[in-house]
């Protein structure tokens, strides 16, 4: 489903990642571990298409997808929830998730992706009008995913979800994410935690 | 006249001024919150927006609300085409290559309209024949000055609406919060940041065309000193928040216009530097503003 292939990404002078090679296949969940600073970051920006690799190639479905604007990647049903969770902590919860379905012009279908949200997250929904940025670390990260899954992701990748939450937090984390999968989304985990990822993945790179 | 009676008819007056100021401010306010650039050639924008509603009123003849519209237009596309040639390369650059590059692109604007049209002053034609109504005492207010008031609210509930419930506002909030992350929720951040530019050189626009029917005189020159008086005004309400600038805007108006009532009108351009000064020490984020708000 993603390929990526030996991709070199520069930060200025800066040679952040020397050829990093993955595959995910469909309906997998695949987990990327590697310590600090190893570039895992900058390789799912660079698939985003947040940065363009100097060399090298990323494929999403076979179809080539370097170099293509985010927007366009998004549209095309890949998305990330990113490392620090990236929530829009000026607006209330209900707008951080209608942001999330900004490419979906249908009302109806983004008020049904809400309705599916809310019943996965309930804490979301008890505190829709809340501005984000008040809720918990957790609750934090349940909105980056439900944001997420508002623009229906077929492959959703995932950086450090589990980045500062207590042990029965990230436990309830990594069950959302198996049930995600087994629900039909493929995804691709960057972890820390190396024990957690690796009990859910199928492969480890 | 007594204490009381200069002090109500300054009020009226500065409601006027202020409501200029505030138009612009907003401009200034939402494209600092977009790309943390104070934009310079804002307050030319504003004289574009000016010269566009006598072009259209002086010599094509046609009336007001059509030609503040048009030079609404116009300008919104004038200032997209500025950010897309001056500003956008600059995007990855210091912050103080944009601001040089801005103040170039004002005295561009400035002199090159001078080239245009010359130097000389331009009177506006009376669009609106001048009503004036006695209040009570010697208070008066005129049409105009109600005009400015009812378009400068109107246009500010408009923003507001747009701001808050459309997509492209809501687009606008996430891009000036985390660029990263708002694309990642698919959102184009080159359009947005263009919308941006958009509705704030509209708005100038705006204030230029009242600015002519207000005080019938118009010159290439004429954006400098407002452009610099409604960035006070964005500072005064905290830089990059709407709401801010709007009250920023019709406070300085109406210290602008006290300061020249009691008698003092030659002091009237320091008051505002003055208030800038003293903002900036006493508190830097202004009104509205958290004091912590260096964004990432
Ligand atoms: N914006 C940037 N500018 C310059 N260098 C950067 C930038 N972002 C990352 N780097 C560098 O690129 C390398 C890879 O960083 P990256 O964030 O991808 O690592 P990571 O594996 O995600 O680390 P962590 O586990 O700490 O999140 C690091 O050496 C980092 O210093
Ligand atoms: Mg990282």
């Amino acid at each position: 489903m993603l390929k990526v292939d030996d991709i070199h990404v520069y930060y200025g002078a800066i040679h952040a990642i020397k050829g990093i090679s993955l595959e995910v296949p469909q309906g997998k969940i695949v987990t990327l571990i590697g310590a600090n600073g190893a570039g895992k970051t900058t390789t799912l920006n660079t698939i985003c298409g947040l940065i363009k690799p100097k060399t090298g190639k990323v494929y999403f479905e076979d179809k080539d997808i370097t170099g293509v604007a985010t927007q366009e990647i998004v549209k095309r049903g890949l998305t990330q929830v990113p490392e620090g969770r990236r929530i829009f902590a000026n607006m209330p919860i209900y707008e951080n998730l209608e942001l999330g379905a900004y490419l979906k012009k249908d009302k109806k279908e983004v008020a049904e992706s809400m309705e599916r949200v809310y019943k996965r997250f309930p804490r979301l929904l008890e505190r829709k009008n809340q501005l984000a940025g008040s809720l918990s670390g957790g609750e934090q990260q349940m909105l980056a995913m439900g944001r997420a899954l508002m623009s229906k992701p077929r492959l959703l990748l995932l950086d450090e979800p589990s980045m500062g939450l207590s042990p029965i937090l990230v436990k309830e984390i990594f069950s959302i994410i198996k049930e995600l999968n087994e629900q039909g989304t493929t995804i691709l985990l960057v972890e820390q935690n190396a024990k957690m990822a690796l009990s859910i993945a199928h492969k480890a790179m | 006249m007594e204490v009381m009676e200069v002090f109500l008819q300054q009020l009226i007056n500065g409601v006027s001024l202020g409501s200029i100021y505030a138009l612009i401010a907003l401009g200034y306010t939402m494209v600092y919150g977009i790309v943390q650039l104070i934009n310079f050639a804002h307050g030319d924008v504003y004289m574009v927006g000016a010269y566009l509603g006598f072009f259209a009123t002086a010599i094509l003849g046609w009336s007001f609300l059509p030609a503040l519209l048009m030079s609404m237009f116009v300008c919104a596309c004038l200032g997209v085409t500025i950010e897309k040639l001056a500003y956008k390369p600059l995007r990855m650059a210091p912050r103080i290559a944009a601001l040089i590059t801005a103040i170039g692109v004002s005295l561009f604007l400035g002199y090159g309209m001078m080239l245009l049209v010359g130097p000389q002053v331009r009177t506006f034609p009376q669009v609106l024949t001048e009503v004036q109504w006695k209040l009570f005492g010697s208070i008066t207010v005129t049409n105009r000055q109600v005009i400015i008031l009812v378009v400068t609210i109107a246009l500010m509930l408009l923003l507001q609406y747009i701001v808050h419930k459309t997509m492209i506002g809501k687009a606008m909030r996430a891009v000036s919060h985390d660029k990263q992350a708002a694309q990642l929720m698919g959102i184009n951040v080159n359009n947005t940041i263009s919308a941006t530019f958009a509705i704030g050189s509209s708005l100038a626009a705006a204030a230029g065309v009242l600015v002519g029917i207000y005080y019938n005189a118009i010159n290439p020159l004429m954006g400098i000193m407002p452009g610099l008086k409604a960035f006070v005004a964005a500072v005064l309400g905290g830089i990059g928040i709407i709401p801010g600038a709007m009250t920023g805007g019709f406070l300085l108006g109406i210290v602008e216009a006290m300061v020249s009532g009691y008698g003092k009108s030659l002091y009237r351009d320091p008051v505002a530097f003055i208030i800038l000064i003293i903002i900036l020490i006493v508190k830097p984020a202004g009104l509205f503003g958290k004091n912590i708000r260096e964004k990432v």
